[in-house]
């Protein structure tokens, strides 16, 4: 094999693994720029998942999953931001405990669907113009589901909305300084709450994608860690859309690659390496002096009550 | 929020510190809360909740046999749940005693099987390689954490699949055992690596007993010892800990060899007193490692405490296997019971650190 096909196998891997990634990734990043972590994700991309494989096996309509998924998503979040946002609970607790839950409640739900096939997965979509770049066109833009070229087109998006508007000032002083953005009238829980439900429609999404159309098929633990590994993105982008964007495909990449080696490797070894990997590229972001400058939300995990400093 | 969501005749003002009465009150209120939420599950299944929580009740303390399973569960929960509350009371977030425990089964599985040690050496040689290895997968994620800033809750997790993996490896590759026909798991310990039982049943009361005095002992340690009170500081006012020169690196080193230490031990445990062979993840652990973490808040991160609430947990989980069996509920279940108790237990800390009153007009 050439080594221009290799290259496009492995950015078409990486845009199919990464989409998931990517999804969620943008959905943490603002929910812990407005000052929430949630540890959740896992929780709320399994009720996704499972929401958009019986809705779309119901009726037909993998597009209606991928709403209901979304839907759920943000619903389900609300349990997150009502505990810590409203009770002011532990957030990393009530994340362990929403993604407790959601692993719970899908199994429970989902047991009369284990095996069952879906006939009518998202379909695949090649995008004009943009697929005749060589080596960039077939890896990127060819035959890949309509929800990754949705994800990637987000970014630019959620990016300009953070960095650029009146919304994303408001969202990233709620997650800096809340008491300041509470001086100059503004909602902090207001903020706070869209801001987690935002992070779980895209969970909700995520879950879709997998199971409606990159496996098919329903399985208790098909999101399989993607959730925390999302956490770890969303701290290599430096809470930046554009840098979760580099950190999902490159990190797919890199799982792909990896799986490449199965002829020396044995199977449980490759299977570990995303969870590697996240930690390695943790070691190597800290290491940057960047951190200091485009570190966390200084108000990341802190509850945050009116004149209780 | 707490102002917007307050209707005007209800007065809230901060508890200065909670008695222990309103604690185990407060407790007691939202584990019953979160089991009539759970209700609702059993309803939805067309069974009847009372019935539910009956057999549950009985299946777990019922008879011997049922006792047997709860205190089999009890152990690692303890152990791992001890481990816990040492961690959280130095705000260092070990999600990962899973994978720990994992590497303490991987460790004495490698003695038992492979150290031709002399049989009344083989089993202290055991639970010491467990503590090291647990010790080890726990002081990883601890060095990073203070050295380069890196979020604990992330690398604990992560290190909890590595050790799946690692053990999947071990099973499937250079220690599936010769004499198991092609299975994935390591062949029999030895007797001579096999904790004693009580009668027929799981319950390898060494384990047991060493879980409760170690208790014991981490509870005197946390409030009777400067290295307890330093683990405090580091956790509660990491500022005063740096101005009293309170070395960080070391205190949660110690935080951490102890935790992932005796989530170790209990990983030990589970192979040379349950299973005697090191077999599937998670027929090992079920899980303990995270439920640990209910079971370590529950007690309010009070190593005594974790005596009474891993036996609850234990219930729990024995009596979820029970109506699995006789209900035909999905094993699930438990987890959504989880979850639930986690959430109700943060949730009723508001009305632990604040007092909620009916205000006089």
């Amino acid at each position: 094999m050439g080594w221009e096909s290799w290259l496009i196998s492995t950015f078409a891997r990486a845009l199919a693994y990464g989409t998931p990634l990517l999804l969620g990734t943008l959905g943490e990043i603002y929910a812990e720029r407005s000052g929430v972590l949630n540890l959740g994700i896992e929780g709320m991309m399994i009720m996704g998942a499972y929401a958009a494989f019986v809705v779309t096996s119901k009726t037909g309509q993998p597009w209606l999953g991928v709403i209901v998924a979304a839907a759920v998503g943000g619903v389900f979040s609300l349990i997150h931001a009502f505990a810590s946002i409203t009770l002011k609970a532990n957030q990393v607790v009530s994340g362990l405990a929403l993604t407790m839950l959601g692993l719970g409640l899908a199994g429970v739900l989902g047991r009369s669907w284990v095996g069952l096939p879906l006939f009518t997965p998202l379909t695949r979509a090649t995008v004009p113009g943009l697929s005749a770049i060589p080596i960039i066109g077939p890896g990127f833009f060819t035959r890949q589901c309509l929800l990754a070229y949705i994800a990637m087109l987000l970014v630019p998006i959620m990016w300009y909305i953070l960095f650029h508007t009146r919304i994303g000032v408001t969202i990233r002083a709620v997650g800096e300084d809340p008491a300041t953005a509470d001086s100059l009238g503004v909602n902090v829980a207001r903020v706070r709450y869209l801001c987690v439900v935002v992070g779980g429609i895209f969970a909700g999404i995520a879950g879709a994608y997998l199971s409606i159309y990159y496996r098919p098929a329903w399985t208790a633990g098909m999101t399989g860690g993607i959730g925390w590994i999302v956490i770890a993105l969303t701290i290599f982008a430096f809470w930046n859309p554009v840098y979760g964007l580099v950190g999902s495909y490159f990190f797919a990449a890199l799982y792909f690659l990896a799986y490449r080696m199965q002829m020396w490797v044995a199977p449980s070894i490759l299977k570990a390496m995303p969870y590697v990997f996240a930690i390695l590229i943790l070691i190597f972001v800290s290491r940057g002096t960047l951190q200091k400058r485009m570190g966390a939300p200084a108000a990341l995990t802190l509850p945050y009550t009116r004149g209780e400093e | 929020m707490l102002k917007v969501l307050t209707p005007k005749w209800l007065k809230i003002e901060r508890r200065p510190v909670p008695s222990g009465g309103v604690i185990f009150l407060v407790s007691i209120i939202a584990i019953v809360a979160a089991l009539l939420v759970a209700a609702i599950f059993f309803a939805a299944y067309g069974v009847s909740p009372i019935s539910a929580y009956r057999s549950i009740i009985g299946g777990a303390l019922g008879n011997w046999s049922g006792i047997s399973e709860t205190l089999r569960r009890m152990i690692p929960l303890l152990l791992c749940g001890i481990g816990l509350t040492i961690a959280f009371r130095a705000l260092f977030w070990n999600i990962g005693a899973d994978g720990q425990l994992l590497l303490g089964a991987v460790a004495a599985t490698g003695v038992a099987l492979f150290s031709g040690l002399p049989g009344p050496l083989l089993l202290p040689a055991m639970f010491f390689a467990g503590f090291s290895a647990g010790a080890l997968w726990g002081v990883i994620p601890a060095v990073l954490k203070v050295k380069l800033g890196i979020n604990d809750v992330i690398t604990t997790l992560m290190m909890n699949y590595i050790a799946l993996y690692v053990v999947l490896w071990l099973i499937h590759g250079p220690w599936r055992g010769p004499s198991m026909r092609g299975y994935a798991y390591t062949d029999m310990f030895p007797p001579a690596a096999r904790i004693p039982v009580i009668g027929q049943s799981h319950v390898h009361w060494p384990t047991l007993v060493l879980g409760i005095v170690l208790a014991v002992i981490m509870y005197i340690f946390l409030n009777r010892t400067r290295g307890g009170f330093e683990i405090r500081v580091v956790g509660e006012n990491p500022h005063a800990a740096r101005f009293s020169g309170i070395s960080e690196l070391k205190t949660i080193a110690i935080v951490m060899v102890l935790s992932g230490g005796l989530a170790g031990l209990a990983g030990v445990g589970e192979v040379a007193g349950v299973h005697y062979q090191l077999l599937d993840p998670t027929q090992i652990s079920m899980g303990y490692g995270y439920t640990a973490i209910i079971v370590a808040w529950l007690a309010r991160k009070n190593p005594l405490a974790v005596i009474i609430t891993s036996f609850f947990f234990g219930v729990l989980m024995a009596g979820g296997d029970v109506i699995k069996v006789n209900l035909g509920l999905p094993f699930q279940l438990i987890h959504v019971f989880n979850g639930l108790i986690m959430f109700f237990l943060i949730g009723s800390e508001l009305f632990m650190n604040y007092k909620i009153s009916i205000r006089r007009q």
